[in-house]
């Protein structure tokens, strides 16, 4: 398992470092936009990292609803964790990218924006209820939270199609033309950050086992000191 | 127009998220690590 993690963080360092040449470098600069496009190689991969792992916190909620296994839940908190991390990389990059682009960070009332602010807050509710809640029904209760939640995510992705709104057309699968260049670097990156998320979640796990095993271990010696 | 310093502000900003975050994660591992060796040595829990 040690030399799998090694391998991950090796490809991950290099695959990070290869990206960002390729974004600040090698990919041709946009017309109109200029420089500032560029963000958009940072912007969009958190974005679908962010809602990849919200879908599998969604799918491993479920499984620990239905089966009320440990790992599940484990697999659940660690991918919230990291994808609220991913989300508000994607909530601080566009209104940078906003700003001298619209002449505004923020489009008070846009609904890829509105949705995606809600979204974050909902998972950040979540964490807070793990961090904070101590009863055995907190997972039980969290779960719940995390598929109510999980609604909220085919919102963001589809309100660009199906609403008016400020924000750029989908860049892939949704009428848009992008570059061909651009969009491999647009993958590369989306690799890049895939294989982050990948190295920070198996990391996060094992850490959440380790807590989890200790906090057995501590409340075990209460109970053997009590006895005596 | 002038956005190159939009552009490192937006780059910047994405790892300085990412390395907080590890940062985190660090001195969660480190805690953790203390945990375990006041375990081994058979120590109680200092009351919060």
């Amino acid at each position: 398992m040690k030399r799998g993690l090694t391998f991950l963080g090796v490809l991950t360092g290099l695959l990070l470092s290869f990206a960002l040449y390729e974004a600040l470098v090698a990919a041709p600069t946009e017309r109109t936009m200029g420089d500032v496009q560029r963000i958009f190689y940072y912007h969009v991969p958190s974005a679908w990292t962010a809602l990849l792992l919200f879908l599998i916190n969604f799918a491993a909620s479920v499984i620990f609803l239905l089966r009320r296994n440990t790992k599940a839940d484990i697999v659940a908190l660690v991918s919230a964790e990291v994808g609220v991390v991913f989300c508000t990389v994607v909530l601080v990059t566009g209104p940078i990218w906003a700003r001298p682009v619209w002449g505004i960070w923020w489009a008070p009332g846009d609904i890829r924006l509105t949705t995606t602010l809600v979204l974050w807050l909902i998972y950040l509710s979540y964490l807070v209820l793990r961090r904070f809640s101590n009863s055995s029904q907190t997972p039980v209760v969290a779960a719940v939270v995390a598929i109510f939640g999980a609604l909220d995510v085919p919102l963001v992705y589809f309100s660009i199609w199906f609403f008016r709104t400020q924000h750029p057309s989908p860049v892939i699968g949704g009428g848009g033309s992008l570059d061909r260049q651009m969009a491999m670097v647009l993958l590369i990156n989306w690799a890049a950050f895939l294989c982050l998320a990948g190295l920070v979640c198996w990391t996060r796990y094992l850490l959440e086992v380790a807590k989890r095993e200790v906090d057995e271990a501590e409340a075990l010696e209460t109970l053997y000191e009590g006895s005596r | 127009m002038n956005s190159i310093r939009y552009l490192y502000a937006a780059y910047a900003a994405t790892w300085a998220i990412h390395g907080t975050y590890l940062l985190i994660l660090l001195r969660r591992y480190a805690q953790i690590r203390r945990d375990m060796q006041r375990l081994k040595r058979g120590e109680r829990q200092p009351l919060a």
